[in-house]
């Protein structure tokens, strides 16, 4: 019963939606938008075993003394201090949370992301090398779309952006076409192989 | 020369930090103003939204958090000038858990230009958990799936969304989405399941995966990255936080192909010269 009730339940949602997607009958919809209400329930709840999850193992760490405790404390108590300010007194603007997070988080986070433009000059700058036919190519390229796609490329040839938006037009869209169809086709297979049972690694099985 | 070649070919990246972090500052302090051409899946943008009929309403989602906002939150401005020049009434929904803080930020900079109200002209819905389902639940009903605002106003209670239950209710969609979940599952889960007209605004970097939604009309419009967000605040008629990047993008770029070149420059005379001592 241990794997033929997971198997009976994971063949009624799979094949219910995708009953729903295609029969527009509104007592079905209305069952269907119960059954998402659901879902929402169930992902909700799932944080709060994602925070327990995150406790427990920063909580491990910090009494077995690991060289990480200092950052592994400072985030436990930016977690719960979060969670509190939210829950006690809203998330609102003007709130706690919300100063915490325009004045805190927002900048840190932006800061993060900003970092990414040095490595991936420093990236480009080894990566880009002509070492083949292939890797000349795609340094080529990358160096056209680069160019192309800001308006310096205009001020040097003013038809530089129409070149760069042909680029991604035709031979940029003609191979992430074939990649999205290809990983359609996978994605229908292997949700059906889940729905027939014969794809059972959701439930911890080869 | 053979010692300058191969300290070329393996630069400190220190070096290439320098020059990056001169790069996109110094243009930021003294613009240089380079002037730039709108782009086709730009005016779709555009167009589409000129299109609907001034006090109608429309669905915006916000689907990204504060490290994708120097892209996206320009974008998200431009689109609320253009939607309260022509009176639009904007429903905003997130399905990022960061999002509803960056609309808000981005609603008290523009609406008291316009003279909007809050419940009357706009509703910021805030974030609900479910991703994809929480699209498809909004396919059967708006109000159920966020049954309060971001204040924790009752949807029952609030002007703007009366007479508005699921998406045929709503003029089309605007979509800013940094990732997932955002514009490639509003195009599989609602656009073409509902036929309804939907524009996006997305990241530099995951431009290239929505041309095929654009080719084929599931998007309207397309805007990309910071240059994307320049061109639109070009044809919503003022100067924003997209142009003002636009010359630091600019020079940086450019930086990086100096770089490129320079690399395999150095590159190729090593190669030379070690082998023309072999021989």
């Amino acid at each position: 019963m241990r794997k033929e009730v997971p198997l009976i339940i994971t063949f009624l949602a799979g094949t219910f939606f995708i009953a729903d997607y295609f029969i527009p009958h509104s007592g079905f919809s209305k069952m269907a938008e119960s059954v998402n209400g659901w879902t929402i329930i169930v992902i909700a709840f799932s944080y709060i075993l994602g925070v327990a999850n995150v406790a427990r193992v920063n909580l491990d760490q910090i009494q077995k003394g690991s060289k990480d405790k200092f950052y592994k404390i400072i985030l436990l108590v930016c977690l719960f201090f979060m969670s509190i300010a939210g829950i006690v007194w809203g998330i609102q603007g003007g709130s706690v949370f919300d100063w915490f997070f325009l004045n805190v988080y927002y900048p840190m986070q932006s800061t993060m992301f900003a970092l990414l433009a040095f490595y991936i000059a420093s990236a480009a700058f080894r990566a880009f090398r002509i070492r083949s036919i292939q890797a000349a190519l795609l340094a080529i390229t990358a160096v056209l779309v680069m160019i192309g796609r800001v308006p310096v490329g205009e001020a040097i040839w003013k038809d530089f952006s129409i070149f760069s938006e042909w680029i991604m037009n035709v031979p940029q869209l003609a191979g992430k076409r074939a990649i999205l169809i290809g990983a359609a086709l996978g994605a229908i297979s292997t949700g059906l192989k889940v729905i027939a049972g014969l794809e059972r690694t959701h439930l911890g099985q080869d | 020369m053979k010692r300058l070649l191969e300290t070329i070919n393996s630069l400190d990246r220190r070096y290439i930090f320098l020059f990056i972090g001169l790069a996109v500052s110094l243009p930021l302090f003294f613009p240089i103003g380079i002037k730039f051409t709108v782009t086709h899946p730009v005016q779709g943008f555009y167009n589409t939204i000129e299109k609907v009929p001034n006090g109608s309403k429309i669905l915006m989602s916000c689907d990204y958090d504060p490290g994708s906002a120097p892209e996206l939150y320009p974008m998200t401005i431009s689109a609320l000038e253009q939607m309260f020049k022509k009176d639009l009434k904007v429903v905003i929904t997130c399905l990022w858990p960061a999002g509803p803080p960056l609309v808000e930020k981005a609603l008290a900079h523009v609406t008291p230009q316009y003279h909007k109200q809050p419940g009357i002209d706009y509703v910021n819905l805030g974030f609900k958990e479910g991703r994809e389902v929480v699209m498809v639940s909004m396919g059967a009903s708006i109000p159920n799936t966020f049954p309060t605002d971001y204040q924790g106003k009752p949807v029952s209670q609030i002007p703007i969304m009366q007479g508005v239950t699921n998406f045929k209710d709503v003029a089309m969609i605007v979509n800013i989405s940094a990732g997932y979940p955002g514009t490639k599952e509003w195009v599989q889960q609602v656009q073409s399941r509902y036929q309804i007209d939907l524009v996006a605004g997305c990241t530099a970097v995951s431009a290239p995966e929505f041309y095929p939604y654009y080719q084929t009309g599931q998007l309207k419009g397309l805007l990309g990255g910071m240059k994307g967000a320049a061109e639109y605040e070009k044809l919503v008629g003022f100067k924003g936080l997209g142009t003002r990047g636009m010359d630091a993008q600019s020079i940086s770029h450019l930086t990086v192909f100096l770089f490129i070149l320079i690399g395999n420059l150095a590159y190729f005379a090593l190669r030379f010269w070690k082998g023309k001592a072999s021989r």
